[in-house]
């Protein structure tokens, strides 16, 4: 397992080379000059000039290069050309919120989409299966803005039951310690701030997993039924072992690995899909933050952030694939 | 040597199993018997039709504006209501269509192009080659999809045909590996083996004999990748880096409309919904192909 983990991290070095040197070449392939871009047309001579020797576009590209990899490796995200400030010093608290809405999202998703899709092939053509899948279908297909945006509807401004923008009670706000809230208000024991952030997660949280949701039931669903097909669920139900253990216990543990990968996959893809959701929620999260940039041309700021959700994306793949490893060991042989 | 007498012909009538059907008829035969994709290609010619006829079925103009009647619920008159400007939202719907279609079947035919030459070169030639496309593929992965679209359309700058260039350049990678893995096993069939031994040239071979039998994953392919691309695209504009107004593309229409969600939600429901029928035709449409076309994929 040693062998493949180091197998697998050595591959990984290209691949973050080359995500760098998109992300570098990015604010290089403005057409025309990039700090008259970002500045606009009535900039003046020098703050031109100024803006072009702060963003190192007065070096050769290869040295260019070099000091931001050197950055990079040194900690260096950039300055925020709107705020004037270190992005690395900026960055988390948008990356916690991130994290914190991503993570929420996967655990509605899994836990609804394992369930429904084990259920659907527990009772396969049932009235349950045909709208656990039809439901499914129409969630691969549903615009998540679109579904934020009738949830905030619908529940926020017509019924008034959940806060319809923002992660806190902006009149009774979180003090942040690692600015993960769920964390930091149990940290605190403020049990009232606790359920406010609660209240705050669960439509953004619904409408970001809506989509994994429905991946996760239908891999859920088709494995379920390949396994539970096989011999040795039958013989468990030969012996008199109780259906619910048959499923829950024999069949799910083997049904599982696909699922995982899918999990794995969504986990990374919720990261940059969170941008759609933080828009329409008022999240303060990392996607706000590069939508924010693009609106003031901040291109340090979205090339950084940028880098930051693809680099937390190859990671999360990276863990997938050594989970799949682990649970199934012929992988690491191929 | 002996000869070999001539068999006699009978009038044997040939059993309908024995019949040869080609591939194409095989699948289409197939496909048919599958309710769920029959609905998506009736769902997906619907709208096409819709694209195409849009100056004939549309009750009004796109943007005829009639500010007297503005945010008008839906009505005989108007059966999807009306906007903030008074404008038939059923009419812009109605054209919104074409710019729907067109964006992603114009992304998806540019990065198939591009994606299958690409992955044709690497798993034919292979080698260095092969390495160095590959790595550019699993880079271009790495990032996730919107992002890297943002990213395309945050340095072109915002608008409808920047968007389609950047959905085209997000998904060349997929139709890359996909031909490259389909390469890679043809490549070992009988076939091009003996073309390669009648001295038959690497290009002809690619794309004469390579090529059209890859051709059927990356049908599937392009179907459940126009999917995306139409949700790309709508998102894309809803962020405002897509469609700019006053054009009546979907995701920028429900973006214009967000404001007014309390006195018309109309305004952001039918919008929403014609994005995802069409998205969900794709998607049946193109499940049901990859089950008739290619059954090794049907998981």
């Amino acid at each position: 397992m040693l062998a493949y983990t180091i197998r697998r991290l050595l591959m990984l070095i290209p691949v973050l080379f080359g995500m760098t040197l998109i992300v570098f070449f990015m604010i290089r392939a403005i057409p025309g000059d990039p700090a008259q871009v970002i500045l606009g047309q009535q900039a003046t001579e020098e703050a031109i000039k100024s803006l072009t020797k702060q963003l190192g576009l007065d070096q050769p590209w290869y040295i260019q290069y070099v000091d931001y990899i050197k950055g990079l490796f040194t900690g260096d995200l950039g300055t925020s050309l709107r705020t004037s400030s270190e992005i690395s010093g900026e960055i988390w608290p948008y990356l916690a919120a991130t994290l914190e809405l991503s993570l929420v999202a996967m655990v509605i998703a899994i836990f609804i989409g394992v369930n429904a899709g084990i259920i659907s092939a527990w009772f396969q053509n049932s009235w349950f299966d045909y709208t656990a899948m039809v439901l499914a279908l129409v969630g691969v297909s549903m615009p998540v803005f679109w579904l934020g945006l009738m949830e905030q509807w619908a529940f926020s401004l017509e019924l008034g039951w959940l806060p319809s923008t923002g992660r806190e009670n902006v009149r009774n706000p979180v003090e942040a310690i690692t600015h993960l809230y769920l964390i930091d208000t149990l940290i605190q024991g403020r049990m009232d701030q606790f359920v406010e952030v609660v209240r705050h997660l669960i439509l953004p949280g619904i409408a970001l997993g809506t989509i994994p949701m429905a991946i996760i039931a239908r891999m859920t669903r088709s494995s379920m039924l390949e396994v539970m097909r096989s011999d040795f669920v039958r013989t468990a139900r030969a012996k008199g072992t109780r259906m619910f253990w048959v499923v829950y216990k024999h069949s799910l543990k083997n049904a599982f690995i696909p699922v995982l990968t899918v999990i794995g996959l969504q986990m990374g893809l919720l990261l940059g899909g969170a941008i759609l959701t933080e828009t329409i929620f008022g999240w303060p999260g990392i996607g706000r933050y590069i939508y924010d940039a693009i609106g003031f041309r901040d291109y340090p700021v979205i090339q950084s952030g940028i880098l930051i959700v693809a680099v937390i994306f190859v990671f999360i793949n990276l863990i997938v694939d050594l989970l799949y490893a682990a649970i199934d060991p012929r992988i690491k042989y191929n | 040597m002996a000869e070999i007498a001539p068999q006699k012909q009978t009038n044997v009538p040939k059993q309908p199993d024995e019949e040869v059907i080609s591939p194409w008829r095989e699948a289409w035969k197939g496909f048919r018997r599958n309710k769920l994709a029959m609905v998506g290609m009736g769902i997906v010619l619907f709208f096409i039709l819709l694209a195409i006829f849009a100056g004939v079925i549309a009750p009004e103009g796109i943007n005829d504006q009639k500010l007297s009647e503005r945010l008008q619920s839906p009505s005989a008159s108007h059966w999807f209501g009306t906007d903030d400007f008074g404008r038939d939202i059923l009419s812009r719907i109605i054209y919104g269509a074409r710019i729907s279609l067109w964006v992603g079947f114009f992304a998806v035919l540019g990065s198939a192009a591009i994606g299958s030459l690409l992955g044709l070169i690497a798993g034919y030639y292979g080698r260095m080659v092969d390495t160095i496309i590959s790595r550019i593929f699993d880079i271009m992965l790495a990032f996730p999809s919107i992002l890297l679209a943002i990213a395309v359309v945050a340095v072109l700058g915002p608008s409808l045909r920047n968007a389609l260039i950047a959905i085209a350049i997000i998904n060349i990678p997929n139709f890359g590996r996909l031909v490259r893995s389909r390469v890679l096993s043809v490549k070992q069939e009988e076939y091009v083996m003996a073309a390669r031994a009648v001295g038959m040239r690497d290009t002809r071979i690619i794309f004469s004999h390579v090529l059209p039998n890859s051709l059927a994953p990356i049908i599937v392919q392009g179907t459940l990748a126009i999917a995306t691309a139409i949700l790309e695209a709508a998102a894309l504009s809803f962020l405002g880096l897509g469609a700019q107004a006053p054009q009546p593309e979907w995701g920028k229409m429900l973006a214009d409309s967000r404001q007014y969600i309390i006195q018309a939600p109309w305004t952001v429901f039918f919008p929403g919904l014609a994005i995802m029928l069409t998205v969900l035709g794709f998607n049946l449409l193109g499940d049901g192909l990859r089950d008739a076309l290619d059954p090794k994929m049907k998981k």
